[in-house]
């Protein structure tokens, strides 16, 4: 968690990703309405909310798997600003720029079933970045050993756990070195015990300073681990605040009533 | 003799239509447009047939017996009467005869594409043939005659053979004069060997036909003879492509009366036992030279039927190598064409789901277009078709890229399937991992898309396999061509047929144990996914 406790450079807050007034329809359904969020480096920021409130949808609008309508993301030092109007071959290449700075887990893994673990880690590095095969083979392989699946290297996705696959998703994200590592609901297809590896992964970076946001149904987790919990409805943030307060002493009738509902 | 040439060339032009080309206005104009392009000098197997000494000439050499026709004692020696004939014009102009084999459906059409300078296939010189190509002097003159089965009786004279059904090959005089004869049950064949087959199995009561013919098929099985007198008068002559080429047509002309008169002509057709008493009367050359009839006696031997089981395997295992060059001709236009159809295929199929929307309409035009029109049309099409806006290619090319272009339509379908069973969240993993489009779908999509798709392209592939035996039409000599060949030299379309078949299945065999493999591979890896505990 990053906070005073830290000395150094995790000292100084330092502004990784800048959400300003996003907006998304669906047809003629409005389903993101102005979102703002602002991210320092080192937090890890959980958003919670009922099942279509649209956090999910601006998760996947901050690496632009959806592309707003409106607003602004700035990830670094790489911004893409949308005032409505077609999405041009020009955008596509900032958004590949800004995508570098990404790093995605979802919900059903989506691992290359037909790669092995350790090609499926390797693969981007070395298609995106060119990075040489040894190279990229040691840094999988460190990568692996990280969240504990050194022993399943050479292992195809479908032979194995769930959380397994979970954790060799975060491995193949890590291996693009982002700056920021989005969650879609990471846990939702996990049974308990084995969602807690995966969770466990997550608090190791997040001592480790990674920059992380997390959509996700797990209160405990969601107030346990993070350093902001987001709260959102009806494709707006009702509410921004510490988790303990929060859960707590919720401010809004409408985070009152969701808590309420969940724990 | 039959003339189903002659129709070849409206069914090019529907074929034309069919695939919405310009049309043009008559196959007469498009044929001269055909031999004035200039050839181009990269894609082409014939050398224009001026430019040397060498006199090609065509003539369909399967199952044509006796006029031209691979010798039955050494399949890679051309044999017949008009063989010998076309030998001797050449001698006579000094020039080397070349014969051409083209199927009978393209000789006119290859005349006019320049593949060879003249076709001597025993053809009938009827007014309607005399309006399509222009025809040298006679070089033989016959009859039709009846065959029966030995033990028939009672149909011995044209008038008598009211009542029956008889046989005879299409566009014949023999057809035409039966027209008018409402008292008879006409039974018109493509191929000779065809209808004496039927007479065998007494599906006919008779069979009128061309003199040769009836000597050749007829007579020279003890099974039939032939009965009464001549019907009837029919000419042949050697076509040259209408409106051109008259002083070669002049020359072939003096060569052949320059025959007639020393004898030469005589000689020939008496080896072959075909001097008729319409040739005596027509050349005024009464004479009986006591010449043996050595080649019909040669052919006599050869294709009677083996006595006992040692020579019956003896004959089969002789066809061996034919057989197994027609195999070999098989898989490797088959191959070729399928990597052409696996190539092309992905890229239509990656075009119409993924590309611009000008891009995905071409594909799904070419597609249905493909998928709508006969492969026999798009076979003949490519191969004499094209031709007509400068593009020739060889018998061999052009049956790899009609069958090619024909099966990536259906492998551009298999791989929509396929392309469509991978997960969308396997290309937005890609994306978020920041590959580019091309990226994700090279490294991601498409080779998942190919595990599903290649069963079923396996079975494409043995389905492709048979489809090859079209291409026979073009002049391959490939299995089915073989076939053919060698089971109206010989008469057995069992035997051959067994072997035939035998080859087609070994060449498959090893394709079905693939989509097997693929399938139960591919099932394992699915039940794998399907079992997962998360």
């Amino acid at each position: 968690m990053a906070g005073p406790e830290f000395s150094g450079p995790a000292f100084c807050v330092e502004t990784v990703l800048c959400a300003e007034s996003i907006s998304k329809s669906f047809d003629s359904n409005k389903v993101l309405n102005g979102v703002s969020l602002t991210v320092e480096r080192g937090e890890l920021i959980s958003i919670i909310g009922p099942s279509g409130c649209g956090k999910s949808t601006f998760l996947r609008c901050l690496n632009f798997l959806e592309i707003p309508d409106e607003g602004t993301v700035t990830i670094a030092d790489d911004s893409i600003r949308r005032a409505g109007g077609a999405w041009k071959a020009s955008d596509e290449a900032l958004a590949h720029r800004l995508r570098a700075h990404v790093g995605m887990v979802f919900q059903s893994f989506n691992l290359f079933p037909h790669r092995t673990v350790l090609d499926n880690v390797m693969l981007a590095p070395r298609v995106v970045k060119k990075v040489a095969p040894s190279v990229a083979e040691a840094e999988a392989r460190e990568l692996l050993a990280k969240v504990g699946l050194e022993a399943a290297i050479l292992r195809y996705p479908a032979t194995l756990s769930g959380g397994q696959q979970q954790r060799a998703a975060i491995a193949r994200a890590l291996a693009m070195r982002p700056d920021v590592m989005l969650y879609d609901e990471p846990t939702s297809a996990l049974d308990p015990r084995v969602a807690e590896e995966v969770l466990e992964v997550m608090r190791a970076l997040d001592r480790e300073g990674m920059t992380q946001i997390v959509v996700t149904h797990d209160i405990h987790f969601a107030r346990a681990a993070s350093d902001r919990i987001v709260f959102m409805d009806g494709g707006e943030i009702i509410e921004i605040g510490d988790p303990d307060e929060m859960c707590d002493n919720p401010r809004d009738p409408r985070t009152r009533r969701f808590l309420g509902a969940s724990s | 003799m039959k003339a189903v040439l002659f129709r070849a060339r409206s069914l090019l032009m529907s074929g034309i239509l069919a695939l919405g080309l310009p049309a043009l206005s008559s196959a007469t104009v498009w044929a001269q447009d055909t031999v004035a392009a200039p050839a181009p000098a990269s894609v082409t197997v014939p050398v224009s047939p001026e430019s040397t000494t060498v006199l090609k000439w065509g003539a369909d050499g399967t199952s044509n017996v006796p006029y031209t026709f691979h010798d039955p004692s050494d399949e890679n020696r051309m044999s017949g009467f008009e063989y010998d004939i076309m030998e001797e014009i050449g001698r006579r102009l000094g020039r080397d005869a070349q014969f051409v084999q083209n199927d009978w459906d393209g000789l006119i059409p290859g005349l006019e594409r320049n593949f060879y300078l003249m076709v001597i296939c025993g053809i009938e010189m009827t007014p309607e043939h005399i309006e399509a190509v222009d025809f040298s002097q006679p070089y033989y003159m016959t009859s039709e005659r009846i065959v029966v089965r030995r033990d028939q009786a009672g149909l011995d004279s044209y008038d008598r053979l009211g009542g029956h059904t008889i046989g005879t090959v299409k566009d014949t005089l023999a057809e035409r004069m039966m027209g008018d004869r409402h008292d008879i049950t006409v039974r018109g064949y493509d191929e000779e060997s065809n209808m004496f087959e039927d007479l065998r199995n007494k599906r006919l009561d008779a069979i009128l036909i061309d003199g040769p013919i009836a000597l050749y098929y007829g007579e020279a099985d003890p099974a039939f003879r032939i009965v009464g007198p001549p019907v009837g008068h029919l000419s042949y002559g050697i076509a040259f492509a209408k409106g051109g080429n008259m002083e070669l047509r002049q020359q072939v002309d003096a060569a052949l009366k320059s025959m007639i008169v020393d004898g030469t002509l005589h000689r020939i057709l008496a080896r072959w036992n075909l001097w008729t008493p319409e040739m005596a009367a027509w050349t005024g050359d009464h004479s009986q030279p006591g010449i043996t009839p050595t080649e019909w006696e040669r052919y006599i031997a050869a294709t009677s039927p083996p006595k006992g089981w040692k020579a019956r395997f003896d004959r089969y295992v002789s066809f061996l190598p034919l057989i197994g060059r027609g195999a070999v001709m098989t898989l490797a236009v088959s191959a070729c064409a399928m990597v052409l159809a696996v190539a092309l295929g992905l890229v239509l199929a990656l075009a119409r789901r993924y590309g611009p929307g000008w891009m995905a309409a071409v594909a799904t035009i070419y597609i249905e277009i493909v998928r709508g029109t006969p492969l026999l049309i798009q076979v003949l099409f490519i191969f004499y078709g094209l031709p007509g806006i400068g593009i020739r290619l060889s018998p061999f090319v052009a049956g790899v890229i009609s069958l090619g272009l024909n099966y990536a339509a259906y492998e551009a379908e298999n791989y929509r399937a396929g392309l469509q069973s991978v997960a969308r969240g396997q290309m937005e993993a890609a994306t978020a991992l920041n590959m580019s489009h091309t990226q994700s779908l090279r490294y991601v999509v498409v080779p998942q898309a190919f595990r599903v798709v290649v069963p079923v392209m396996t079975n494409d592939f043995i389905s492709l396999l048979k489809d090859s035996s079209l291409v026979s039409i073009i002049t391959l000599t490939e299995l089915s061509q073989t076939y053919v060949r060698l089971s109206s030299t010989y008469f057995d379309y069992f035997g051959t047929g067994m072997m035939v078949g035998g080859a087609y299945l070994l060449l498959g065999l090893p394709f079905v144990r693939m989509a097997k493999l693929a399938e139960r591979r591919l099932a394992v890896s699915e039940r794998r996914s399907g079992n997962e505990k998360y």
